[in-house]
C-alpha cells in the first residue's frame, strides 16, 4: 500500500522557515513509521535527518510529533495511524530544531543532571550489595522505566511557554531516587524540585502520561513529589 | 590523575554535574536558585484550601441570597443592609472577599507566568494585577466594616426611623 507521510523540514543553512514536504512510499500496515522514514531517506531524499538508534524502543532516540501526538517512531506503526489519510511527522516541541527531525536535547538533559538522578549514600560502603525489600523496591519501580526520550517534557504546554520548568522527565527522574530506599538524597532532590521551576508548575493535564512512550504515570510521579514536600515524608 | 577521595559523610558537598548553561541561555537565563522559599508551596496548597472553602462560602451566599425567604424577588438594599447588620454575614462576606480575590488573584499570577514571554511584559502585568487586587480588597473590607444603611438622611428603611 501506499502512504503519504507529511515531514516538518527544517534546514539551518538555507534561510527560511521550517516548511511541510509530502512523501510517498509503499509499505505494509505492520511497518513502523521509522521504516517509512528510513523509506525516504534510503531511496527518494537522503537530506532527510532524524535520529534513531536501537531502532526497538529502548533507546529513547526517536521521539517525534507524529499525527500531533509525542511517540516513538520505532514503536508506532503504521496500521495504527489510519494510513488512509496523509502521516505527518514533525520534530518535539519546545526545544530548539537543530535539523528536520533533530533537535538541541541539551536543556533537556541539564534539567536531569540538575535533580542529580545518581545515587547519594553517606558514610563507608558497604562490602554486600545493599539489600532492599521487594516492596520498597516497588515503590519507584514505575520512574525506573524511563528512557529519557523527551515525549513528555516535550509534550507538556508548561515546558512549551517556558523552557525553566524542570519538565515532567527530570521529575521523574527525581523520583526515582527520592522513593528509593538505599537513597540518602531525598532531602536535596526535594529542595531542588522545591523550586519556582520545580513541581508546582505542574498543571496536571496529563500530557506527559499520555505521551510517555513506556506507559510512566507521570503525573501520578509528579504528584507523589509533591505530597512528598508537602507532609516532608516519603 | 586519579580521582579525588571520597568523602564519606559530607553529602552537602555533592554538587550535581550541571553542563554549561549555553544551552538554557537559549532560553531566558540560567536558573536562579538564590532565595529558595516555600512560597510556591504554600500558594499551591492555598489553592486547593482555599477552592475548598470557596464552595461552600459560594454556594452558600447564593442559597441564602436566592432561595430562602423570599428568593431573588426579596432581594434589595434592605435586604444587604439587614445582612450586614449581623456579624456572622459580615465575617462570612469578607471570608469570601478575601478568598476569592486571592485565589483570583493567584490563579491570574500563575497563567501570566505560563503566557507572558518577556520579563518587562511579565513584570507590568503582574503589577497592575496586584495594584487592582490591593484596591478590590481594602474598598471591599472597607464597605463591609463602615456600610451605614442611613447614610441618606432621607432614608425610609425600618432600621433607620
Amino acid at each position: 500500500m501506499d502512504a503519504h507521510v507529511k515531514i516538518l523540514r527544517y534546514n539551518p543553512e538555507v534561510v527560511g522557515e521550517a516548511e511541510w514536504k509530502t512523501y510517498t512510499v509503499s509499505l505494509e500496515p505492520t511497518d513502523r513509521v521509522l521504516d517509512a522514514l528510513h523509506k525516504i531517506k534510503w531511496e527518494q531524499d537522503g537530506t532527510l535527518t532524524f535520529r534513531r538508534s536501537c531502532a526497538h524502543g529502548v533507546c529513547g532516540s526517536d521521539a517525534m510529533r507524529i499525527n500531533g501526538r509525542n511517540r516513538l517512531a520505532c514503536k508506532t506503526l503504521i496500521k495504527d495511524l489510519n494510513p488512509e489519510k496523509e502521516i505527518t511527522v514533525e520534530p518535539i516541541k519546545g526545544l530548539p530544531v537543530l535539523k528536520d527531525l533533530v533537535v538541541d536535547m541539551e536543556p533537556f538533559f541539564d534539567a536531569y543532571r540538575s535533580v542529580m538522578p545518581f545515587l547519594v549514600t553517606t558514610g563507608h560502603e558497604p562490602t554486600r550489595e545493599r539489600i532492599q525489600s521487594q516492596a520498597d523496591r516497588d515503590r519507584f519501580d514505575d520512574t525506573t522505566k524511563c528512557i529519557l526520550c523527551a515525549a513528555c517534557t516535550t509534550s507538556c504546554p508548561v515546558f512549551w511557554s517556558d523552557g525553566q520548568y524542570f519538565g515532567p522527565q527530570a521529575i521523574v527522574g527525581a523520583h526515582r531516587f527520592i522513593f528509593d530506599s538505599r537513597d540518602e538524597g531525598t532531602e536535596q532532590r526535594l529542595e531542588i524540585l522545591n523550586d519556582k521551576e520545580g513541581v508546582w508548575r505542574c498543571r496536571t493535564t496529563f500530557n506527559c502520561t499520555e505521551a510517555c512512550p513506556r506507559g510512566i504515570e507521570v503525573t501520578k510521579a509528579i504528584q507523589e513529589v509533591k505530597r512528598a514536600l508537602i507532609f516532608r515524608r516519603v | 590523575m586519579p580521582s579525588p577521595p571520597h568523602h564519606p559523610g559530607r553529602m552537602s558537598e555533592i554538587a550535581a554535574p550541571r553542563s554549561s548553561s549555553r544551552s538554557r541561555n537559549l532560553k531566558g537565563g540560567g536558573r536562579n536558585r538564590s532565595g529558595q522559599t516555600n512560597f510556591e508551596l504554600y500558594s499551591w496548597l492555598f489553592m486547593r484550601l482555599s477552592g475548598l472553602a470557596l464552595v461552600v462560602l459560594v454556594l452558600g451566599h447564593l442559597f441564602v441570597n436566592l432561595m430562602l425567604g423570599g428568593g431573588i424577588t426579596a432581594l434589595d438594599f434592605a435586604f444587604v443592609a439587614g445582612k450586614w447588620a449581623n456579624p456572622l454575614w459580615q465575617v462570612w462576606d469578607l471570608l469570601m472577599l478575601w478568598l476569592a480575590m486571592l485565589h483570583g488573584t493567584n490563579g491570574l499570577r500563575t497563567i501570566i507566568n505560563d503566557y507572558a514571554e518577556k520579563d518587562q511584559t511579565r513584570f507590568w502585568l503582574k503589577a497592575l494585577l496586584i495594584t487592582a487586587s490591593i484596591v478590590v480588597v481594602v474598598l471591599g473590607t472597607l464597605v463591609i466594616f463602615t456600610f451605614d444603611p442611613c447614610l441618606d438622611p432621607s432614608s425610609t428603611l425600618s432600621v433607620c426611623k
